[in-house]
């Protein structure tokens, strides 16, 4: 591709972002299941098994809130495949196939748009565990990085369900393929427990699990601690994701469109 | 004459299912040629086809001499595509959806605005240029898809039954609206199961059936090849129906079809001499006639004996 060509891809990208941008504006509910829905599980399990398991809730909160920001980031990288499907599906879709555009400025827009929500969903969260009683031990530097990081990762991640979504034909089908993956894969993880008491199969899993080693990574930047091995097993993660599904996401793309 | 649109031999098969099965089809530039066809006849995959959305099986076809397939680009630049679904963004404005489109056509930020502001004028929308496409009436609605379509100025419009579902007023309103564009020279591919609207609007009409073409011509034409024309009348008074029947059947040969209720009688004629004669033969007899005429077979009836089935799209 010459740079002209990507440079119009680019832009054909943003255009097409700033249309999703304006359908979260005027649909604000489609953002509930990544603002309203980690904010109840925030509450309840702070206050509801906070104590139990960690003896104070507020103990418990620091713990929770960088693993609950992962769940969230994973989440709400789920859309892109359910909403990538929605279109195809519709009239809309053939309109900008038959323009004259990159054929992936869709993918790419649909990808752009994802990264509002992902900032949405960061902001919310940290500023409702701000009143909860939640704080940053660190600095403003490594709360952005851990952003980012956060951000980077559903950014890694969004291919996944890029690829469901362009494989199975309705989107109420990819929303409940991507709950039943996401669903063991958030919970069998260090986000609410120590992986201590774990069965040892379960334990095996998710002290490696990619929404573990984050959650450990995020804890290391905002609380303090370790960050260099969970960081590092988070980027591999990272990495493989994009290796993985970035391609398969491309191939169903093309075969769908 | 140029050819704005030339297909040859198209074959697009799903299956056992012969979507399409050898479609030849040409378009001039700046006529409107309609193509008829009940559901299932395969005009939405020629359409889909002919605006790169489909790669055919077999044959080819060029606009403005880009290929279709070898060259989609090219054909995009040309083409505007309002589907048989609305089209548009339902959660975006009118205003936004065509920003969209022009940003997409590489229009700057105030040359979108612009562009979006003088079609939403055209189309009669500015009044609901601000409010999401999901509102708007099906009529609207249709009129935002055309708009959408002719954001970058398209030469060839691909309009796949654009009045399906309209009241007949709306339709009435779609048709201005494409009349105007004929008028500035913009070339159409029209598809409608509605032989009224190929009737109305195309230059030439093409009718598909199981994925082939069965007739091509213009209207008058198609209909005087399936049949010879018919003589109507209708005397002032039923008490005269009898009369006149005889002097219809003696005229014409056969037996006029004779429609009690409504006084109306109709038989079919190879001379159109015979409507002077008539005329000659009712002043005879004394009896006048609110409705003498002669006609050719209507598209309805042009479908019926070129498919075999009546066409269910018909408007009534």
């Amino acid at each position: 591709m010459s740079t002209i060509a990507l440079d119009r891809g680019v832009r054909h990208g943003f255009a097409l972002a700033w249309r999703g941008i304006l359908k979260i504006r005027k649909n604000p509910e489609q953002l509930a299941d990544v603002t309203i829905a980690p904010i109840i599980l925030l509450v309840m399990f702070t206050y509801l098994f906070g104590g139990a398991l960690a003896g104070n809730t507020d103990a418990y909160l620091q713990m929770l809130v960088p693993g609950i920001l992962v769940m969230n980031i994973l989440q709400a990288s789920m859309t892109a495949g359910v909403q990538l499907n929605t279109d195809v599906s519709k009239g809309v879709f053939d309109r900008f196939r038959a323009m004259p555009i990159a054929r992936s400025a869709p993918l790419v827009g649909a990808v752009l748009a994802d990264v509002v929500r992902y900032v949405v969903c960061v902001v919310v969260l940290l500023i409702i565990a701000t009143v909860m009683g939640y704080r940053v031990q660190t600095g403003p530097a490594e709360l952005l990085i851990a952003a980012g990081l956060a951000i980077a990762f559903g950014l890694c991640f969004c291919w996944a369900s890029v690829f469901v979504g362009m494989l199975l034909k309705t989107p109420q089908a990819v929303q409940g393929i991507m709950i039943v993956l996401i669903m063991p894969l958030t919970f069998g993880s260090n986000v609410f427990v120590g992986t201590e008491t774990m069965p040892g199969w379960l334990r095996a899993w998710a002290d490696i699990s990619p929404v573990s080693l984050l959650s450990d990574a995020l804890r290391g930047l905002l609380n303090g601690g370790a960050i260099a091995g969970p960081l590092v097993g988070s980027l591999i993660w990272m990495a493989g994701a994009v290796a993985v599904f970035f391609p398969l996401a491309m191939w169903a793309y093309r075969r769908r469109v | 004459m140029a050819l704005a649109i030339r297909a040859e031999g198209l074959v697009k098969h799903y299956g056992e299912t012969k979507a399409l099965d050898g479609v030849d089809l040409e378009v001039p530039e700046g006529k409107v040629v309609g193509v008829l066809g009940p559901n299932g006849a395969g005009k939405t995959t020629a359409v889909r086809v002919l605006a790169t959305l489909l790669r055919p099986d077999a044959g080819h076809a060029t606009v403005h001499g880009h290929d279709v397939v070898k060259d989609p680009r090219a054909v995009r630049s040309l083409i505007g595509l309002t589907g048989q679904y609305a089209s548009v963004d339902e959660d975006l404005s009118g205003t936004e959806n065509l920003v969209l489109l022009a940003r997409l056509l590489d229009f700057s930020r105030a040359g979108a605005r612009a562009k979006a502001a003088e079609l939403l004028e055209r189309f009669e929308l500015t009044d609901a240029a601000g409010r999401a496409a999901k509102t708007y009436s099906g009529g609207m609605r249709r009129r935002l898809d055309l708009a959408a379509s002719l954001v970058g100025n398209p030469s060839v419009l691909y309009l796949d039954e654009p009045t399906t579902g309209l009241d007949p007023h709306a339709r009435n309103e779609v048709w201005a609206v494409v009349r105007k564009l004929v008028a500035n020279g913009v070339t159409v591919l029209l598809t409608t199961q509605y032989l009224e609207e190929a009737d109305q609007l195309a230059d030439s009409i093409t009718v598909f059936d199981h994925g082939r073409v069965v007739a091509e011509g213009r209207p008058d034409e198609l209909k005087r090849r399936v049949g010879g024309q018919t003589l109507q009348v209708r005397p002032t008074s039923l008490r005269d129906l009898d009369v006149v029947y005889r002097i219809l059947g003696d005229l014409t040969g056969v037996r006029p079809t004779r429609d009690d209720d409504t006084g109306l009688l109709t038989a079919p004629v190879n001379d159109p001499v015979l409507l002077s004669t008539l005329v000659r033969k009712l002043d005879e007899a004394g009896i006048t006639a609110d409705e003498l005429a002669l006609r050719l077979p209507s598209l309805d009836e042009v479908f019926l004996s070129l498919t075999g089935k009546r066409n269910e799209g018909s408007l009534v």
